[in-house]
């Protein structure tokens, strides 16, 4: 996935810069590697993939038709990953963290294509914009719909809740009695976390039983000292 | 602890993207945890299987199609009513054995690998090979076994993703023994 999104980067920036000129482009694909480098962690610089021409991914619009499943084949799939998860862990608080892990995998792809497609490649700086961003964007992007409710915890400033009444993750899942503290929403919360880890605002969050799902977004200190410091200039 | 819901006949729609990036995690993750391309296969064919003997409940539910006659009929349906239904595609069936007994399904665009490349150290994994449990579980559920297998795929180059259904037999309904 790491490797589709870079392609998606690089395709668009090539667009960006020569939309029109064809000359323009070819010589930017023949120096193709040399404008990959930048953005790619070193590491990866001499895998083949990115230095081999042009793949076909590289090529196609970001903005494309919106394209619909059904949910009954999401709700089979996100099934048979909690059980996967759920054959290799051996405590709910485990199996929550294997979820969101998968959810970070989700969060961080999607955190790029949405950046680029619906906010023209400009990040927030500030964590009620970002906060936003997640219920407004990325919930219409992932779910269909906004987000129920975003709040802030009365006595701190550094923690959020995103409360969802209904998640679809959670639409068709039954939660056992003897492990009714794990919810799935779990890979929600994995995705959040991304998404706020990966713009510059590193949080902890964790999914709750709480009018609904509960999503709780600890922020870390650094991240609310630095916006105080920019709301005082 | 069943749930009543107000279910119709057609099935709710969502935004693909979240079904595909999610399959992606799912994908990568099984490429964490197993040693090499066959065994993420294999499980990936596993999962599918087990979301195929579910699905065709769900199926049958809801798209009221009745028992069919031969395996050209059970083609179309796959192509055109189950395809459509879950994943918002139509393939078309060609490719016809000179016995019936086998055809391709022809993707022309895949839900399940949109965003996604191939790294070259992964050159034996069949991506979307879930697809392939999938009809296999599903189509065991109706008493038919199956052979089902990718011969084609837009991720390793080739123009098109084929899947390639094979007829093996009509799976005779045993009771198992001691089940009155």
């Amino acid at each position: 996935m790491y490797s589709a999104i870079c392609g998606i980067k690089i395709g668009e920036l090539r667009r960006l810069r020569s939309p029109n000129d064809e000359a323009h482009v070819t010589r930017k694909r023949n120096s193709g590697c040399l404008l990959q480098n930048h953005l790619i962690p070193k590491r990866q610089r001499m895998d083949t993939r990115f230095t081999r021409g042009k793949s076909a991914i590289l090529e196609r619009s970001l903005t494309r038709p919106k394209t619909e499943v059904s949910v009954s084949a999401f709700a089979l799939l996100f099934s048979e990953m909690v059980q996967y998860c759920q054959s290799r862990v051996y405590s709910v608080s485990e199996l929550q963290a294997r979820l969101a892990d998968l959810g970070q995998g989700v969060g961080a792809s999607l955190l790029d294509v949405l950046v680029l497609r619906e906010k023209n490649g400009k990040r927030e700086t500030k964590v009620l914009n970002i906060l936003l961003f997640i219920k407004v964007s990325v919930w219409k992007a992932l779910f269909g719909k906004e987000a129920d409710k975003l709040e802030q915890a009365n006595d701190d400033d550094k923690t959020y809740y995103i409360i969802e009444k209904e998640p679809l993750i959670n639409a068709f899942i039954s939660v056992p009695k003897e492990n009714s503290t794990l919810n799935c929403a779990a890979f929600t919360a994995g995705v959040v976390e991304a998404i706020l880890t990966h713009s510059g605002f590193p949080a902890k969050v964790t999914a709750h039983w709480h009018k609904g799902t509960t999503l709780m977004i600890k922020f870390d200190e650094a991240v609310i000292a630095r916006d105080k410091a920019l709301d005082g200039r | 602890m069943s749930r009543q819901s107000n279910r119709t006949t057609e099935s709710k729609k969502m935004n693909s993207e979240l079904f595909t990036l999610t399959y992606g995690a799912l994908v990568t993750q099984l490429c964490k945890d197993y040693e090499n391309d066959e065994e993420v296969n294999k499980q990936l064919d596993k999962m599918g299987y087990n979301i195929g003997v579910r699905l065709i409940e769900d199926f049958l539910a809801r798209s009221s199609v009745g028992r069919c006659h031969d395996f050209r009929e059970t083609a179309d349906v796959i192509a055109k009513v189950a395809f459509k239904m879950y994943l918002g595609i139509t393939p078309s069936v060609t490719n016809w054995s000179p016995a019936g007994d086998e055809f391709s399904l022809i993707l022309e665009s895949n839900p399940l690998v949109d965003f996604v490349e191939l790294p070259d150290n992964h050159s034996t994994l069949v991506y979307s090979n879930l697809l392939c449990g999938v009809l296999r579980g599903a189509l065991e559920m109706v008493q038919m076994a199956v052979d089902v297998r990718f011969a084609q795929d837009t991720l390793r180059g080739d123009n098109v993703t084929e899947i390639r259904m094979k007829f093996i037999k009509r799976i005779e309904e045993n009771l198992p023994a001691g089940d009155e």
